[in-house]
């Protein structure tokens, strides 16, 4: 009989953050597989780590979801003390520390998006290997190699919140298209200063472009 | 006892110098002399729904040590809490230890804190562990319950990894199942259809699969109390004993009996009160 899978979990992925004047766009498919089956179509990787701050998850499910419970801990933690939101630079540098002092053992690759007081809607991404760099649009996951042309070709700055969602929900059906890892439903998520705003577009809702 | 911190040095408990002495035994003995002995797996099928008022769980009973059926009636909803139960594939001597630890750190925790422990917690506590372990404890598990905040079913990984979706099917038979629930499910079933859809779900796993089979074992939870039907359907294939296997007294002929008393001498007596108040 087929022998009991017990490859660790992966979120092969597309994920994506976009910043904009007052805020944040961040999106994912929702496809997490062990080997070849889908183990969660429905999976959410967008994650909250703080009232204004997400990250968007790829790579082992297990690994992603430990770092994102330990760094909520700290992150937590120091916005108690601080008595004050906590920076999204904060949240990011944290996840870098723990990606990179057991870049060896882990396989993570994070984006933190999100927004604080001093400096509005920021994206970070710390990719496998513990890298930390700010950047006004990212892409992430197996997914993302599909994109970068999309995605340099298509954003322009000084985008609204609509466009850019519309813009995150295009790539990541472009990315989903083409990566067998990806799939699924399109999560989104946008992040201002007023709150969060979540969304689901379905699979039979999904942008459709040229196909073969 | 839920940790406050992460990442901890692990605590004594788990003990795996047996994988290492086995490994080196193997290298000395050369190719093909003596392996070790496999360890018991629960080649399986398993299955949980959540349905209008609380959850239904599914199980085969087969426990397979490769090709023989070491037990037809194995156990494999475990008891957590009088509201949480939960379904374990993998390897058996895992899940049977892992729950059962999660359950006695919960009875402490409602001892403690006066509350009834929550599902997320059960398996937040399970996910903290078997990460911590990195996948060297092969438990796949499927947590469901009712608490204060509603019914859920949580799936937790070997390596650490949680999911909560409304109905999910693991296991060696899972792919059997998971298309049964797939075809099936609805959200907010009545009780009656749940179990029949997860009674389905597993038999398919049953006829598909080699490693499932035997009975099906099936608890429904509800925020009234917990129905564990065990089983709920038993085998069409079980075959009749040919013979008693018991002899009669006397089958084995006494020859003779000799009765030998032990001199035993009282050396030294001391008498200790026992402090009780």
């Amino acid at each position: 009989w087929a022998p009991l899978s017990s490859s660790p979990h992966t979120n092969s992925t597309t994920i994506m953050a976009v910043e904009f004047d007052g805020g944040v766009v961040i999106g994912a498919d929702s496809r997490t597989t062990t080997g070849a089956y889908i183990a969660n179509r429905v999976t959410d990787k967008l994650t909250p780590i703080h009232d204004r701050i997400f990250c968007c998850r790829s790579g082992s499910a297990a690994d992603t979801q430990a770092i994102a419970d330990a760094v909520s801990y700290q992150l937590g933690f120091h916005s108690i003390e601080l008595d004050e939101p906590p920076l999204v630079q904060t949240a990011a540098n944290l996840f870098k520390q723990m990606c990179y002092r057991y870049r060896e053992e882990l396989m993570a690759g994070i984006i933190v998006a999100g927004w604080d007081k001093r400096r509005g809607g920021q994206v970070y991404t710390v990719p496998m290997g513990g890298m930390l760099v700010r950047q006004p649009v990212s892409v992430g996951g197996s997914g993302s190699s599909y994109i970068y042309g999309f995605i340099d070709s298509k954003y322009k700055s000084g985008m609204t919140k609509e466009e850019c969602l519309r813009f995150t929900a295009d790539a990541l059906a472009l990315a989903m298209e083409r990566d067998g890892s990806s799939g699924g439903v399109v999560r989104l998520a946008a992040i201002t200063e007023s709150g969060l705003e979540r969304s689901v577009i379905l699979g039979n809702q999904l942008p459709t472009f040229f196909s073969a | 006892m839920a940790l406050s911190h992460v990442f901890e040095s692990p605590v004594p408990g788990f003990n795996f110098e047996n994988s290492t002495r086995n490994l080196l035994l193997e290298d000395a003995l050369g190719e093909g002399k003596s392996n070790a002995p496999k360890p018991l797996k629960t080649g399986t099928t398993i299955a949980g729904v959540v349905c209008k008022d609380g959850v239904v769980l599914g199980a085969d009973t087969r426990a397979t040590s490769s090709e023989v059926v070491a037990d037809k009636m194995c156990a494999k909803i475990h008891y957590i809490a009088p509201n949480i139960y939960c379904c374990g594939a993998g390897t058996a001597a895992d899940t049977e230890k892992t729950t059962e630890l999660l359950s006695s750190n919960l009875t402490i925790f409602s001892m403690n804190s006066g509350r009834n422990p929550r599902v997320v917690m059960a398996a937040n506590i399970l996910q903290n562990m078997l990460f911590r372990y990195h996948g060297a404890i092969g438990a796949n598990l499927i947590l469901g319950g009712v608490d204060c905040t509603g019914s859920h079913i949580y799936r937790v990984g070997p390596y650490g990894s949680m999911d909560k979706v409304p109905y999910l099917a693991m296991g060696s038979g899972d792919l059997a199942a998971m298309g049964v629930l797939e075809d099936r499910f609805k959200p907010r079933m009545e009780q009656e259809e749940a179990k029949t859809l997860v009674r389905d779900a597993i038999r398919a796993g049953i006829m598909s699969d080699l490693g499932s089979g035997n009975n099906i074992d099936i608890c429904v939870i509800t925020s009234k109390g917990v129905d564990y039907i065990r089983p709920y359907q038993e085998s069409e294939y079980k075959d009749n004993r040919q013979k008693k296997y018991k002899y009669k007294p006397g089958t084995t002929p006494v020859l003779c009996e000799k009765v030998v008393r032990l001199e035993l001498e009282l050396v030294h007596e001391t008498v200790q009160k026992m402090e009780t108040s």
